[in-house]
């Protein structure tokens, strides 16, 4: 809808204009990756996936699954060897990476084959029918323990999951410390999570012959620099993979960029079975095994004088990279690399890096990427530094900012902050929060025993990165061996067709950030135009568009770098345009102006034409243009910021094009007695450069400030001990709703960026960066202790409030690598005592006697001895409808004639797999009967530990107690007592502790 | 994430539903509102030969009132029941654990039955059940039967209902009108599986004591607890809040998983006591003292 005329005159950028992509949205119009069917003859897959973490696979058995009709074929990672190769990696550690597991699986979720049936039904079916022989390994899926002396080895020829380790001195960080009045040291861990967009993983592969070539419709997001990686696994020229994009995106924040394995693999699958092939991820699928931010082991250190002056930084990082390098990994390590000085002026740091794998899904992109991890480690031992050293955190960092009159400013690691005012945005921060008032209501609450605690966080966010920064993870001799790699390239094509309507085509694959609708206001601006006028399409085609290695939608690179290739291309037309008008207005270029659609003579408002009058000239009269000017009007800007240069010799880089500022702080009150926390303020400033549009802007800062505060309180993608993945369903990864997220107060600082035509600082990492620190140090200071790790959740704050060790105070160094969830066991542990009719003699030979065994198993079908002691059954177990047939084994091991012995027994079966062991001792009673008092201690994997684990204790209490009362009625059936008295009198043993 | 194949019905009526299962029975799931069962469903956790969907039933979704008893249909919609004047006035506990169920959009289609049949050792219909201490009517092609809430729920997702039965209603006795209740609870994020949950109703006579109380504790155990409170009959309301979340602390054993441990639910037992019996006591008083 237009507006009408004498109200379009202002300029469009920078204002709240409404978002172009939500009436399709919003009405159900827009198309995603599910509502195509661009091709005839789809089939649709389903993926087998390892319930182990890790596991040698033998052989794999598809007769019953391909009996299954609707199958057309399954397809196993063997089958692919030669097929495809690994894609390569910039860490030259040999481990291969392919998209489906081929000699052993390293993570829970990782595909075993690939199911291609008629419908994702009948697929599903069939996956449930593939027998698979593992051999189980141990597994390590923490980067602490991956690096230990006797650690399983997840990669056999690398022969250590350590894959990569390099060291980094900036300035003089070992003098700097010798030198320092005061340092002090903060340990950590860091979990993983994700950003779990509403739309999954899609793709539709299509390989097609003369010559050999694919198509691939994805999701994908870029960056389009793994397109040759893709296409040299599939071992076809480059142009030979197609890549499309669908119009529309439900969301990435980062994740979609590991679709890239699958589009491996259906391309490869759909040349093996010569069928399209769909494949839909569902999200047990993407909680699984999608991607995730990097989980990090680290140790910070800062150096400080006696004023409060930081003068060096110490980081030591590992970082896990899950079970494979997955390009543009190990990239999330070096995207802060740069600026690890953060927003200080500080010049003497080192970084030592390692990077290890653990059995974990590989991590990949998710919002804030590697911000989180770098700002925990700075952010918190600012406010550590500043409790020691009894100043206020705000004032310490004052005092150590990169001060307004520095810009633009080289940091000690090579990156360049364009523009800034750090003091401001302080100044600011304090200002909107009511700082003094918050900590008057701090003391009176302490004063009334109550846990209150502010805390703040402060960081730059780069944007728009160059695409060598991943190259720091090589040596600089490396480097210079391998071509060398710069740049971000951007580009936009925009053309005004015969009738002079506007289409911009942009290869910057937005996934719900409003791409269009910036663009457009650029594009209006420049030519006078309406931004209802400009059609912007965002689809990617990898055949047609104007793509480079760079384009696609991350480290914020749309206001950085994007707009400035639209506005360039803009310029290109608007010139055009002027030129053609000038030639029928009779004018010069120079005198005409693009306003309310016309080209008008400046000064002579009635010598005018209407824009798309000028525009047809070009289309319909190429005999009579003027000069030089070329027919058509089709402008192609690609551009890449100049100062994005190679890394040097000295591992310095200018690693993003525009570095803006967030600072934030976070009030809590903790209820001690719940370990609820209550966010009594939270306040954040931002300083994006020119807001192109603040509606946008502030959609952004909420949502990144959104995705901290789920890492902050809620969100792990939990694994236990054994490996297992725990966070397989939305009830089990908890993500903030509405109802979680408080209001927040925002504010801005404008220091326009000379980067960009526009000024514009790219921007979306925002707070979700720096919320997770930022909460961190309120609760850490509510708690008076600082060895507090993350997710926050109410258990472990409760745990945290409620310890008598406290390690507040002015102790140098600090861990907090330890989370609270290590008190609780990973096992299912439980017991329980039975008093027995019968002698123990008697009880004794009936639980050593295979076919009395088979009769006291509830729902044995079939026991049969495989050696002395040892045996196997098919039993039918299940509670409540979750019932299914499991392959048993029980060995009856450290017999004590007639007084005791262990059970070690393990199951498989279609909801997962558990192995565990009992202790049965029994004790003649003085009237003839037996007591029997069990332990036991049982490990559940695969399915029902991802989605179920809230139940598994109390249905395994609830089956062993069945096998116990199934023995006693064995034994006495005439007087044994009722299965629900049984259990009533279980309940009651428990319930005194065990004591009879 | 798509179900088995399974045979769907879509009886009209309760004794059609009885034939069903008289014939399928475990191998029967019945639809309610699908809130649980669908995600089960998909996620290929449950692998029924027949889903039996009683979502038409009509007769299943009234409520009805007499001058002890509340009745309401099994299939009786949450926000429905939320919304009922007969609930919020003769069943004010139950008022007060609704908003705790889920979401908006879940208590949509849960439904009351449906939350009974499932037994998960969080849900709050359930505890609110129990301390009510009112009964669940169960049919089958034998026979009805009815068992008290307190006797119904055995462990995780078990009950006392047999393969064959259908939950018809749920039965809930009416709440003296100078009662007192409370209904608190604490889980991760509004809506989530409660880690502890409290349910309190109680009166309290002229001279300040006791003289009727019922205190039950849901996601601590494998099912929902109600706590032998005899002793604490006729004893001074002044202390009670503080004697009962001991006593209640101490008369549970409770589970531990990766959300809790033992000692945090134990802890959060105690607090939530406390805070719904001065909550119910409050309310009590405040009752009595307006008749």
């Amino acid at each position: 809808m237009l507006e009408p005329i004498e109200t379009i005159s202002k300029r469009w950028v920078g204002s709240a204009v409404a978002r172009k992509e939500d009436q399709a949205l919003l009405t159900g119009q827009a198309r995603f990756i599910d509502d195509l069917s661009p091709v005839p003859g789809i089939r649709f897959a389903a993926i087998l996936r390892s319930p182990h973490p890790h596991a040698r696979i033998g052989r794999i058995d598809l007769a019953r699954a391909l009996e299954v009709p609707g199958v057309r074929a399954i397809i196993t990672g063997r089958d692919l060897l030669g097929m495809i190769g690994p894609l390569s990696s910039i860490v030259k550690a040999p481990l291969a990476y392919y998209p489906i597991a081929i000699d052993k699986a390293r993570y829970v979720g990782e595909p075993v084959a690939v199911v291609v049936a008629d419908t994702r039904y009948i697929a599903e079916d069939a996956c449930d029918l593939i027998h698979v022989d593992y051999e189980l390994l141990p597994a390590v899926t923490d980067p602490g323990s991956a690096t230990m002396r006797d650690a399983p080895v997840i990669h056999e020829n690398v022969g250590s999951n350590v894959i990569s380790r390099r060291s980094f001195r900036y300035g003089n960080p070992d003098a700097a410390f010798a030198a320092a009045d005061r340092a002090f040291e903060f340990s950590y861990s860091f979990p993983r999570y994700a950003s779990t967009p509403m739309e999954t993983f899609g793709v539709i592969a299509h390989f097609e012959r003369a010559p050999d070539r694919y198509t691939v419709w994805s999701n994908f997001q870029g960056p389009f620099v793994v397109q040759p990686l893709i296409a040299g696994a599939l071992r076809v020229p480059g142009h030979r993979l197609r890549l499309i994009t669908p119009p529309s995106s439900g969301g990435s924040f980062g994740i979609k960029q590991a679709v890239l394995s699958y589009i491996l693999l259906l391309a490869a699958v759909s040349r093996k079975t010569g069928v399209p092939v769909k494949w839909t991820e569902d999200r047990a699928e993407h909680l699984t095994a999608a991607s995730a931010s990097s989980d990090r082991l680290g140790t910070v250190a800062a150096a400080f004088a006696r004023d409060g002056e930081l003068t060096g930084l110490r980081f030591k990082n590992t970082a896990s990279t899950g079970a494979y390098i997955r390009p543009p990994e190990p990239a999330s390590l070096y995207r802060m690399h740069a600026a690890s000085n953060g927003c200080y002026r500080v010049k003497n740091i080192s970084i030592d890096n390692e990077l290890v794998v653990t059995n974990c899904t590989p991590v990949g992109l998710n919002r804030g990427y590697g911000g989180p991890q770098f700002y925990f480690a700075l952010e918190r031992i600012m406010e550590i530094a500043a409790r020691g050293l009894g100043m206020d955190p705000a004032e310490l960092r004052r005092r150590n900012f990169v001060p307004v009159h520095a810009f633009p400013y080289q940091a000690p690691a090579g990156a360049v902050f364009d523009a800034g005012n750090y003091e401001a945005a302080l100044s600011e921060l304090l200002r909107i929060a009511d700082y003094d008032e918050l900590k008057r209501r701090r003391e009176e609450s302490r004063r009334g025993g109550r846990l209150f605690g502010i805390g703040m966080a402060a960081g730059v966010e780069p944007s728009g990165s160059n695409m060598a920064y991943v190259s720091l993870a090589q040596t600089a001799e490396d480097r210079r061996r391998a071509d060398p790699k710069s740049g971000a390239n951007a580009s936009a094509v925009l053309a005004v067709d015969p009738s002079g309507q506007v289409t911009l085509r942009l290869c910057s694959c937005p996934n719900g950030q409003g791409h269009a609708t910036v663009a457009a206001q650029i594009v209006a601006d420049a030519l006078g135009l309406h931004p209802d006028e400009i059609d912007v399409a965002t689809e990617i085609d990898t055949a047609t568009s104007a793509w480079s290695i760079a384009s696609g939608n991350y480290s914020n690179r749309f206001a950085a770098i994007v707009v400035d290739a639209v506005a360039k291309c803009a310029e290109q037309v608007a010139q055009k345009i002027k030129l053609l008008a000038a030639d029928a207005l009779d004018a010069s270029a120079e005198e005409i102006e693009l306003r309310e659609g016309y080209a008008r003579v400046r000064g002579q408002s009635n010598k005018g034409l209407p824009f798309r009058k000028a525009a047809a000239r070009a289309h319909w009269n190429p005999a009579g243009l003027p000069g030089s000017t070329s027919p058509g009007i089709h402008e192609t800007s690609v551009v890449s910021p100049s100062i994005l240069a190679s890394p040097d010799d000295d591992d310095r880089i200018a690693s993003a094009v525009t570095f803006g500022f967030v600072i934030d702080l976070a009030a809590v009150e903790i209820d001690r007695r719940t370990g609820a926390i209550r966010i009594d303020k939270y306040a954040s400033v931002h300083d994006v450069g020119t807001q192109l549009n603040p509606k946008i802007v502030e959609g952004q800062v909420y949502g990144g400030f959104a995705h901290g505060l789920g890492a902050a309180l809620f969100e792990e993608l939990a694994y236990d001990d054994q490996g297992n993945f725990l966070s397989g369903t939305f009830a089990d990864y908890l993500c903030p709703t509405a109802v979680e997220v408080p209001h927040i107060e925002i504010g801005h600082i404008e220091t326009p960026s000379p980067a960009n035509a526009l000024g514009a600082k790219g921007m979306g990492d925002g707070s979700s960066m720096l919320t997770p620190a930022a909460i961190t140090n309120a609760v850490a200071d509510a708690l008076g202790r600082d060895d507090i790790a993350l997710p926050l959740n109410l258990g472990r704050v409760w745990a945290f409030a409620n310890a008598h060790e406290s390690t507040t105070g002015r102790r140098r160094s600090v861990s907090a690598t330890r989370p609270a969830r290590s008190t609780v066991s990973d096992a299912l542990t439980g017991k329980g005592e039975v008093t027995l009719s019968a002698q123990v003699e008697e009880v004794w030979r009936r639980l050593l006697d295979p076919s009395e065994l088979a009769a006291i198993i509830p729902g044995c079908r079939g026991l049969t001895q495989d050696g002395p002691d040892r045996y196997s059954a098919q039993v039918v177990i299940g509670v409540a409808g979750i019932r299914g047939t499991y392959h048993a084994r029980v060995e009856i091991r450290d017999k004590a004639e007639g007084r005791s012995l262990r059970l070690i027994g393990s199951a498989v079966g279609p909801l997962g797999f558990g192995s565990g062991s009992g202790f049965v001792d029994l004790q003649p009673e003085t009237d003839g009967r037996t007591r029997l008092a069990y332990r036991y201690e049982a490990q559940v994997g695969g399915k029902l530990a991802a989605v179920g684990q809230r139940m598994l204790g109390g249905v395994m209490r609830y089956l062993i107690a069945q096998f116990f009362h199934s023995l006693e009625r064995r034994i006495s059936p005439a007087d044994h007592p009722s299965w629900r008295n049984w259990w009533l009198r279980l309940r009651r043993y428990e319930r005194r502790g065990g004591e009879a | 994430m798509k179900p088995v194949a399974f045979d769907y019905y879509r009886p009209q009526a309760v004794p059609e539903v009885t034939a069903l299962l008289s014939q399928k029975g475990d191998e029967a799931a019945i639809l309610a509102g699908g809130m649980t069962l669908g995600p089960m469903l998909n996620l290929r956790v449950v692998r029924p030969r027949a889903v039996i969907d009683i979502s038409r039933i009509e007769a299943l979704k009234t409520i009805s009132v007499t001058s002890k008893v509340v009745v309401t249909g099994a299939g009786v919609i949450q926000n429905h029941a939320l919304s009922s004047d007969v609930i919020a006035m003769e069943i004010p506990l139950l008022a007060m654990a609704l908003p705790w169920v889920g979401h908006f959009q879940t208590r949509n289609r849960g439904t009351l039955g449906g939350s009974v049949a499932h037994a998960d050792p969080s849900a709050e219909i359930p505890l609110a059940l129990v301390v009510c201490g009112g009964s669940v009517v169960l049919q089958s092609r034998r026979g009805q039967r009815r068992v008290p809430a307190r006797e119904f729920f055995i462990g995780a997702l078990v009950t006392q209902r047999q393969p064959d039965e259908l939950i018809t209603a749920l039965e809930w006795p009416c709440s003296a009108p100078d009662a007192g209740h409370a209904f608190l609870e604490i889980a991760q994020r509004h809506g989530d599986f409660a880690i502890a949950a409290a349910a309190c109703s109680l009166r309290v006579g002229k001279v300040d004591r006791i003289e009727e109380l019922s205190l039950g504790i849901g996601g601590v155990e494998d099912r929902p607890v109600s706590i032998d409170v005899r002793r604490f009959l006729g004893h001074p309301a002044g202390e009670i809040a503080v004697e009962l979340s001991e006593h209640a602390a101490i008369s549970v054993t409770p589970m531990e998983d990766h959300s809790a441990t033992a000692d945090y639910r134990t802890a959060l037992t105690k607090v939530l006591v406390e805070r719904a019996v001065s909550s119910a006591l409050e309310m009590a008083r405040r009752r009595r003292d307006h008749l």
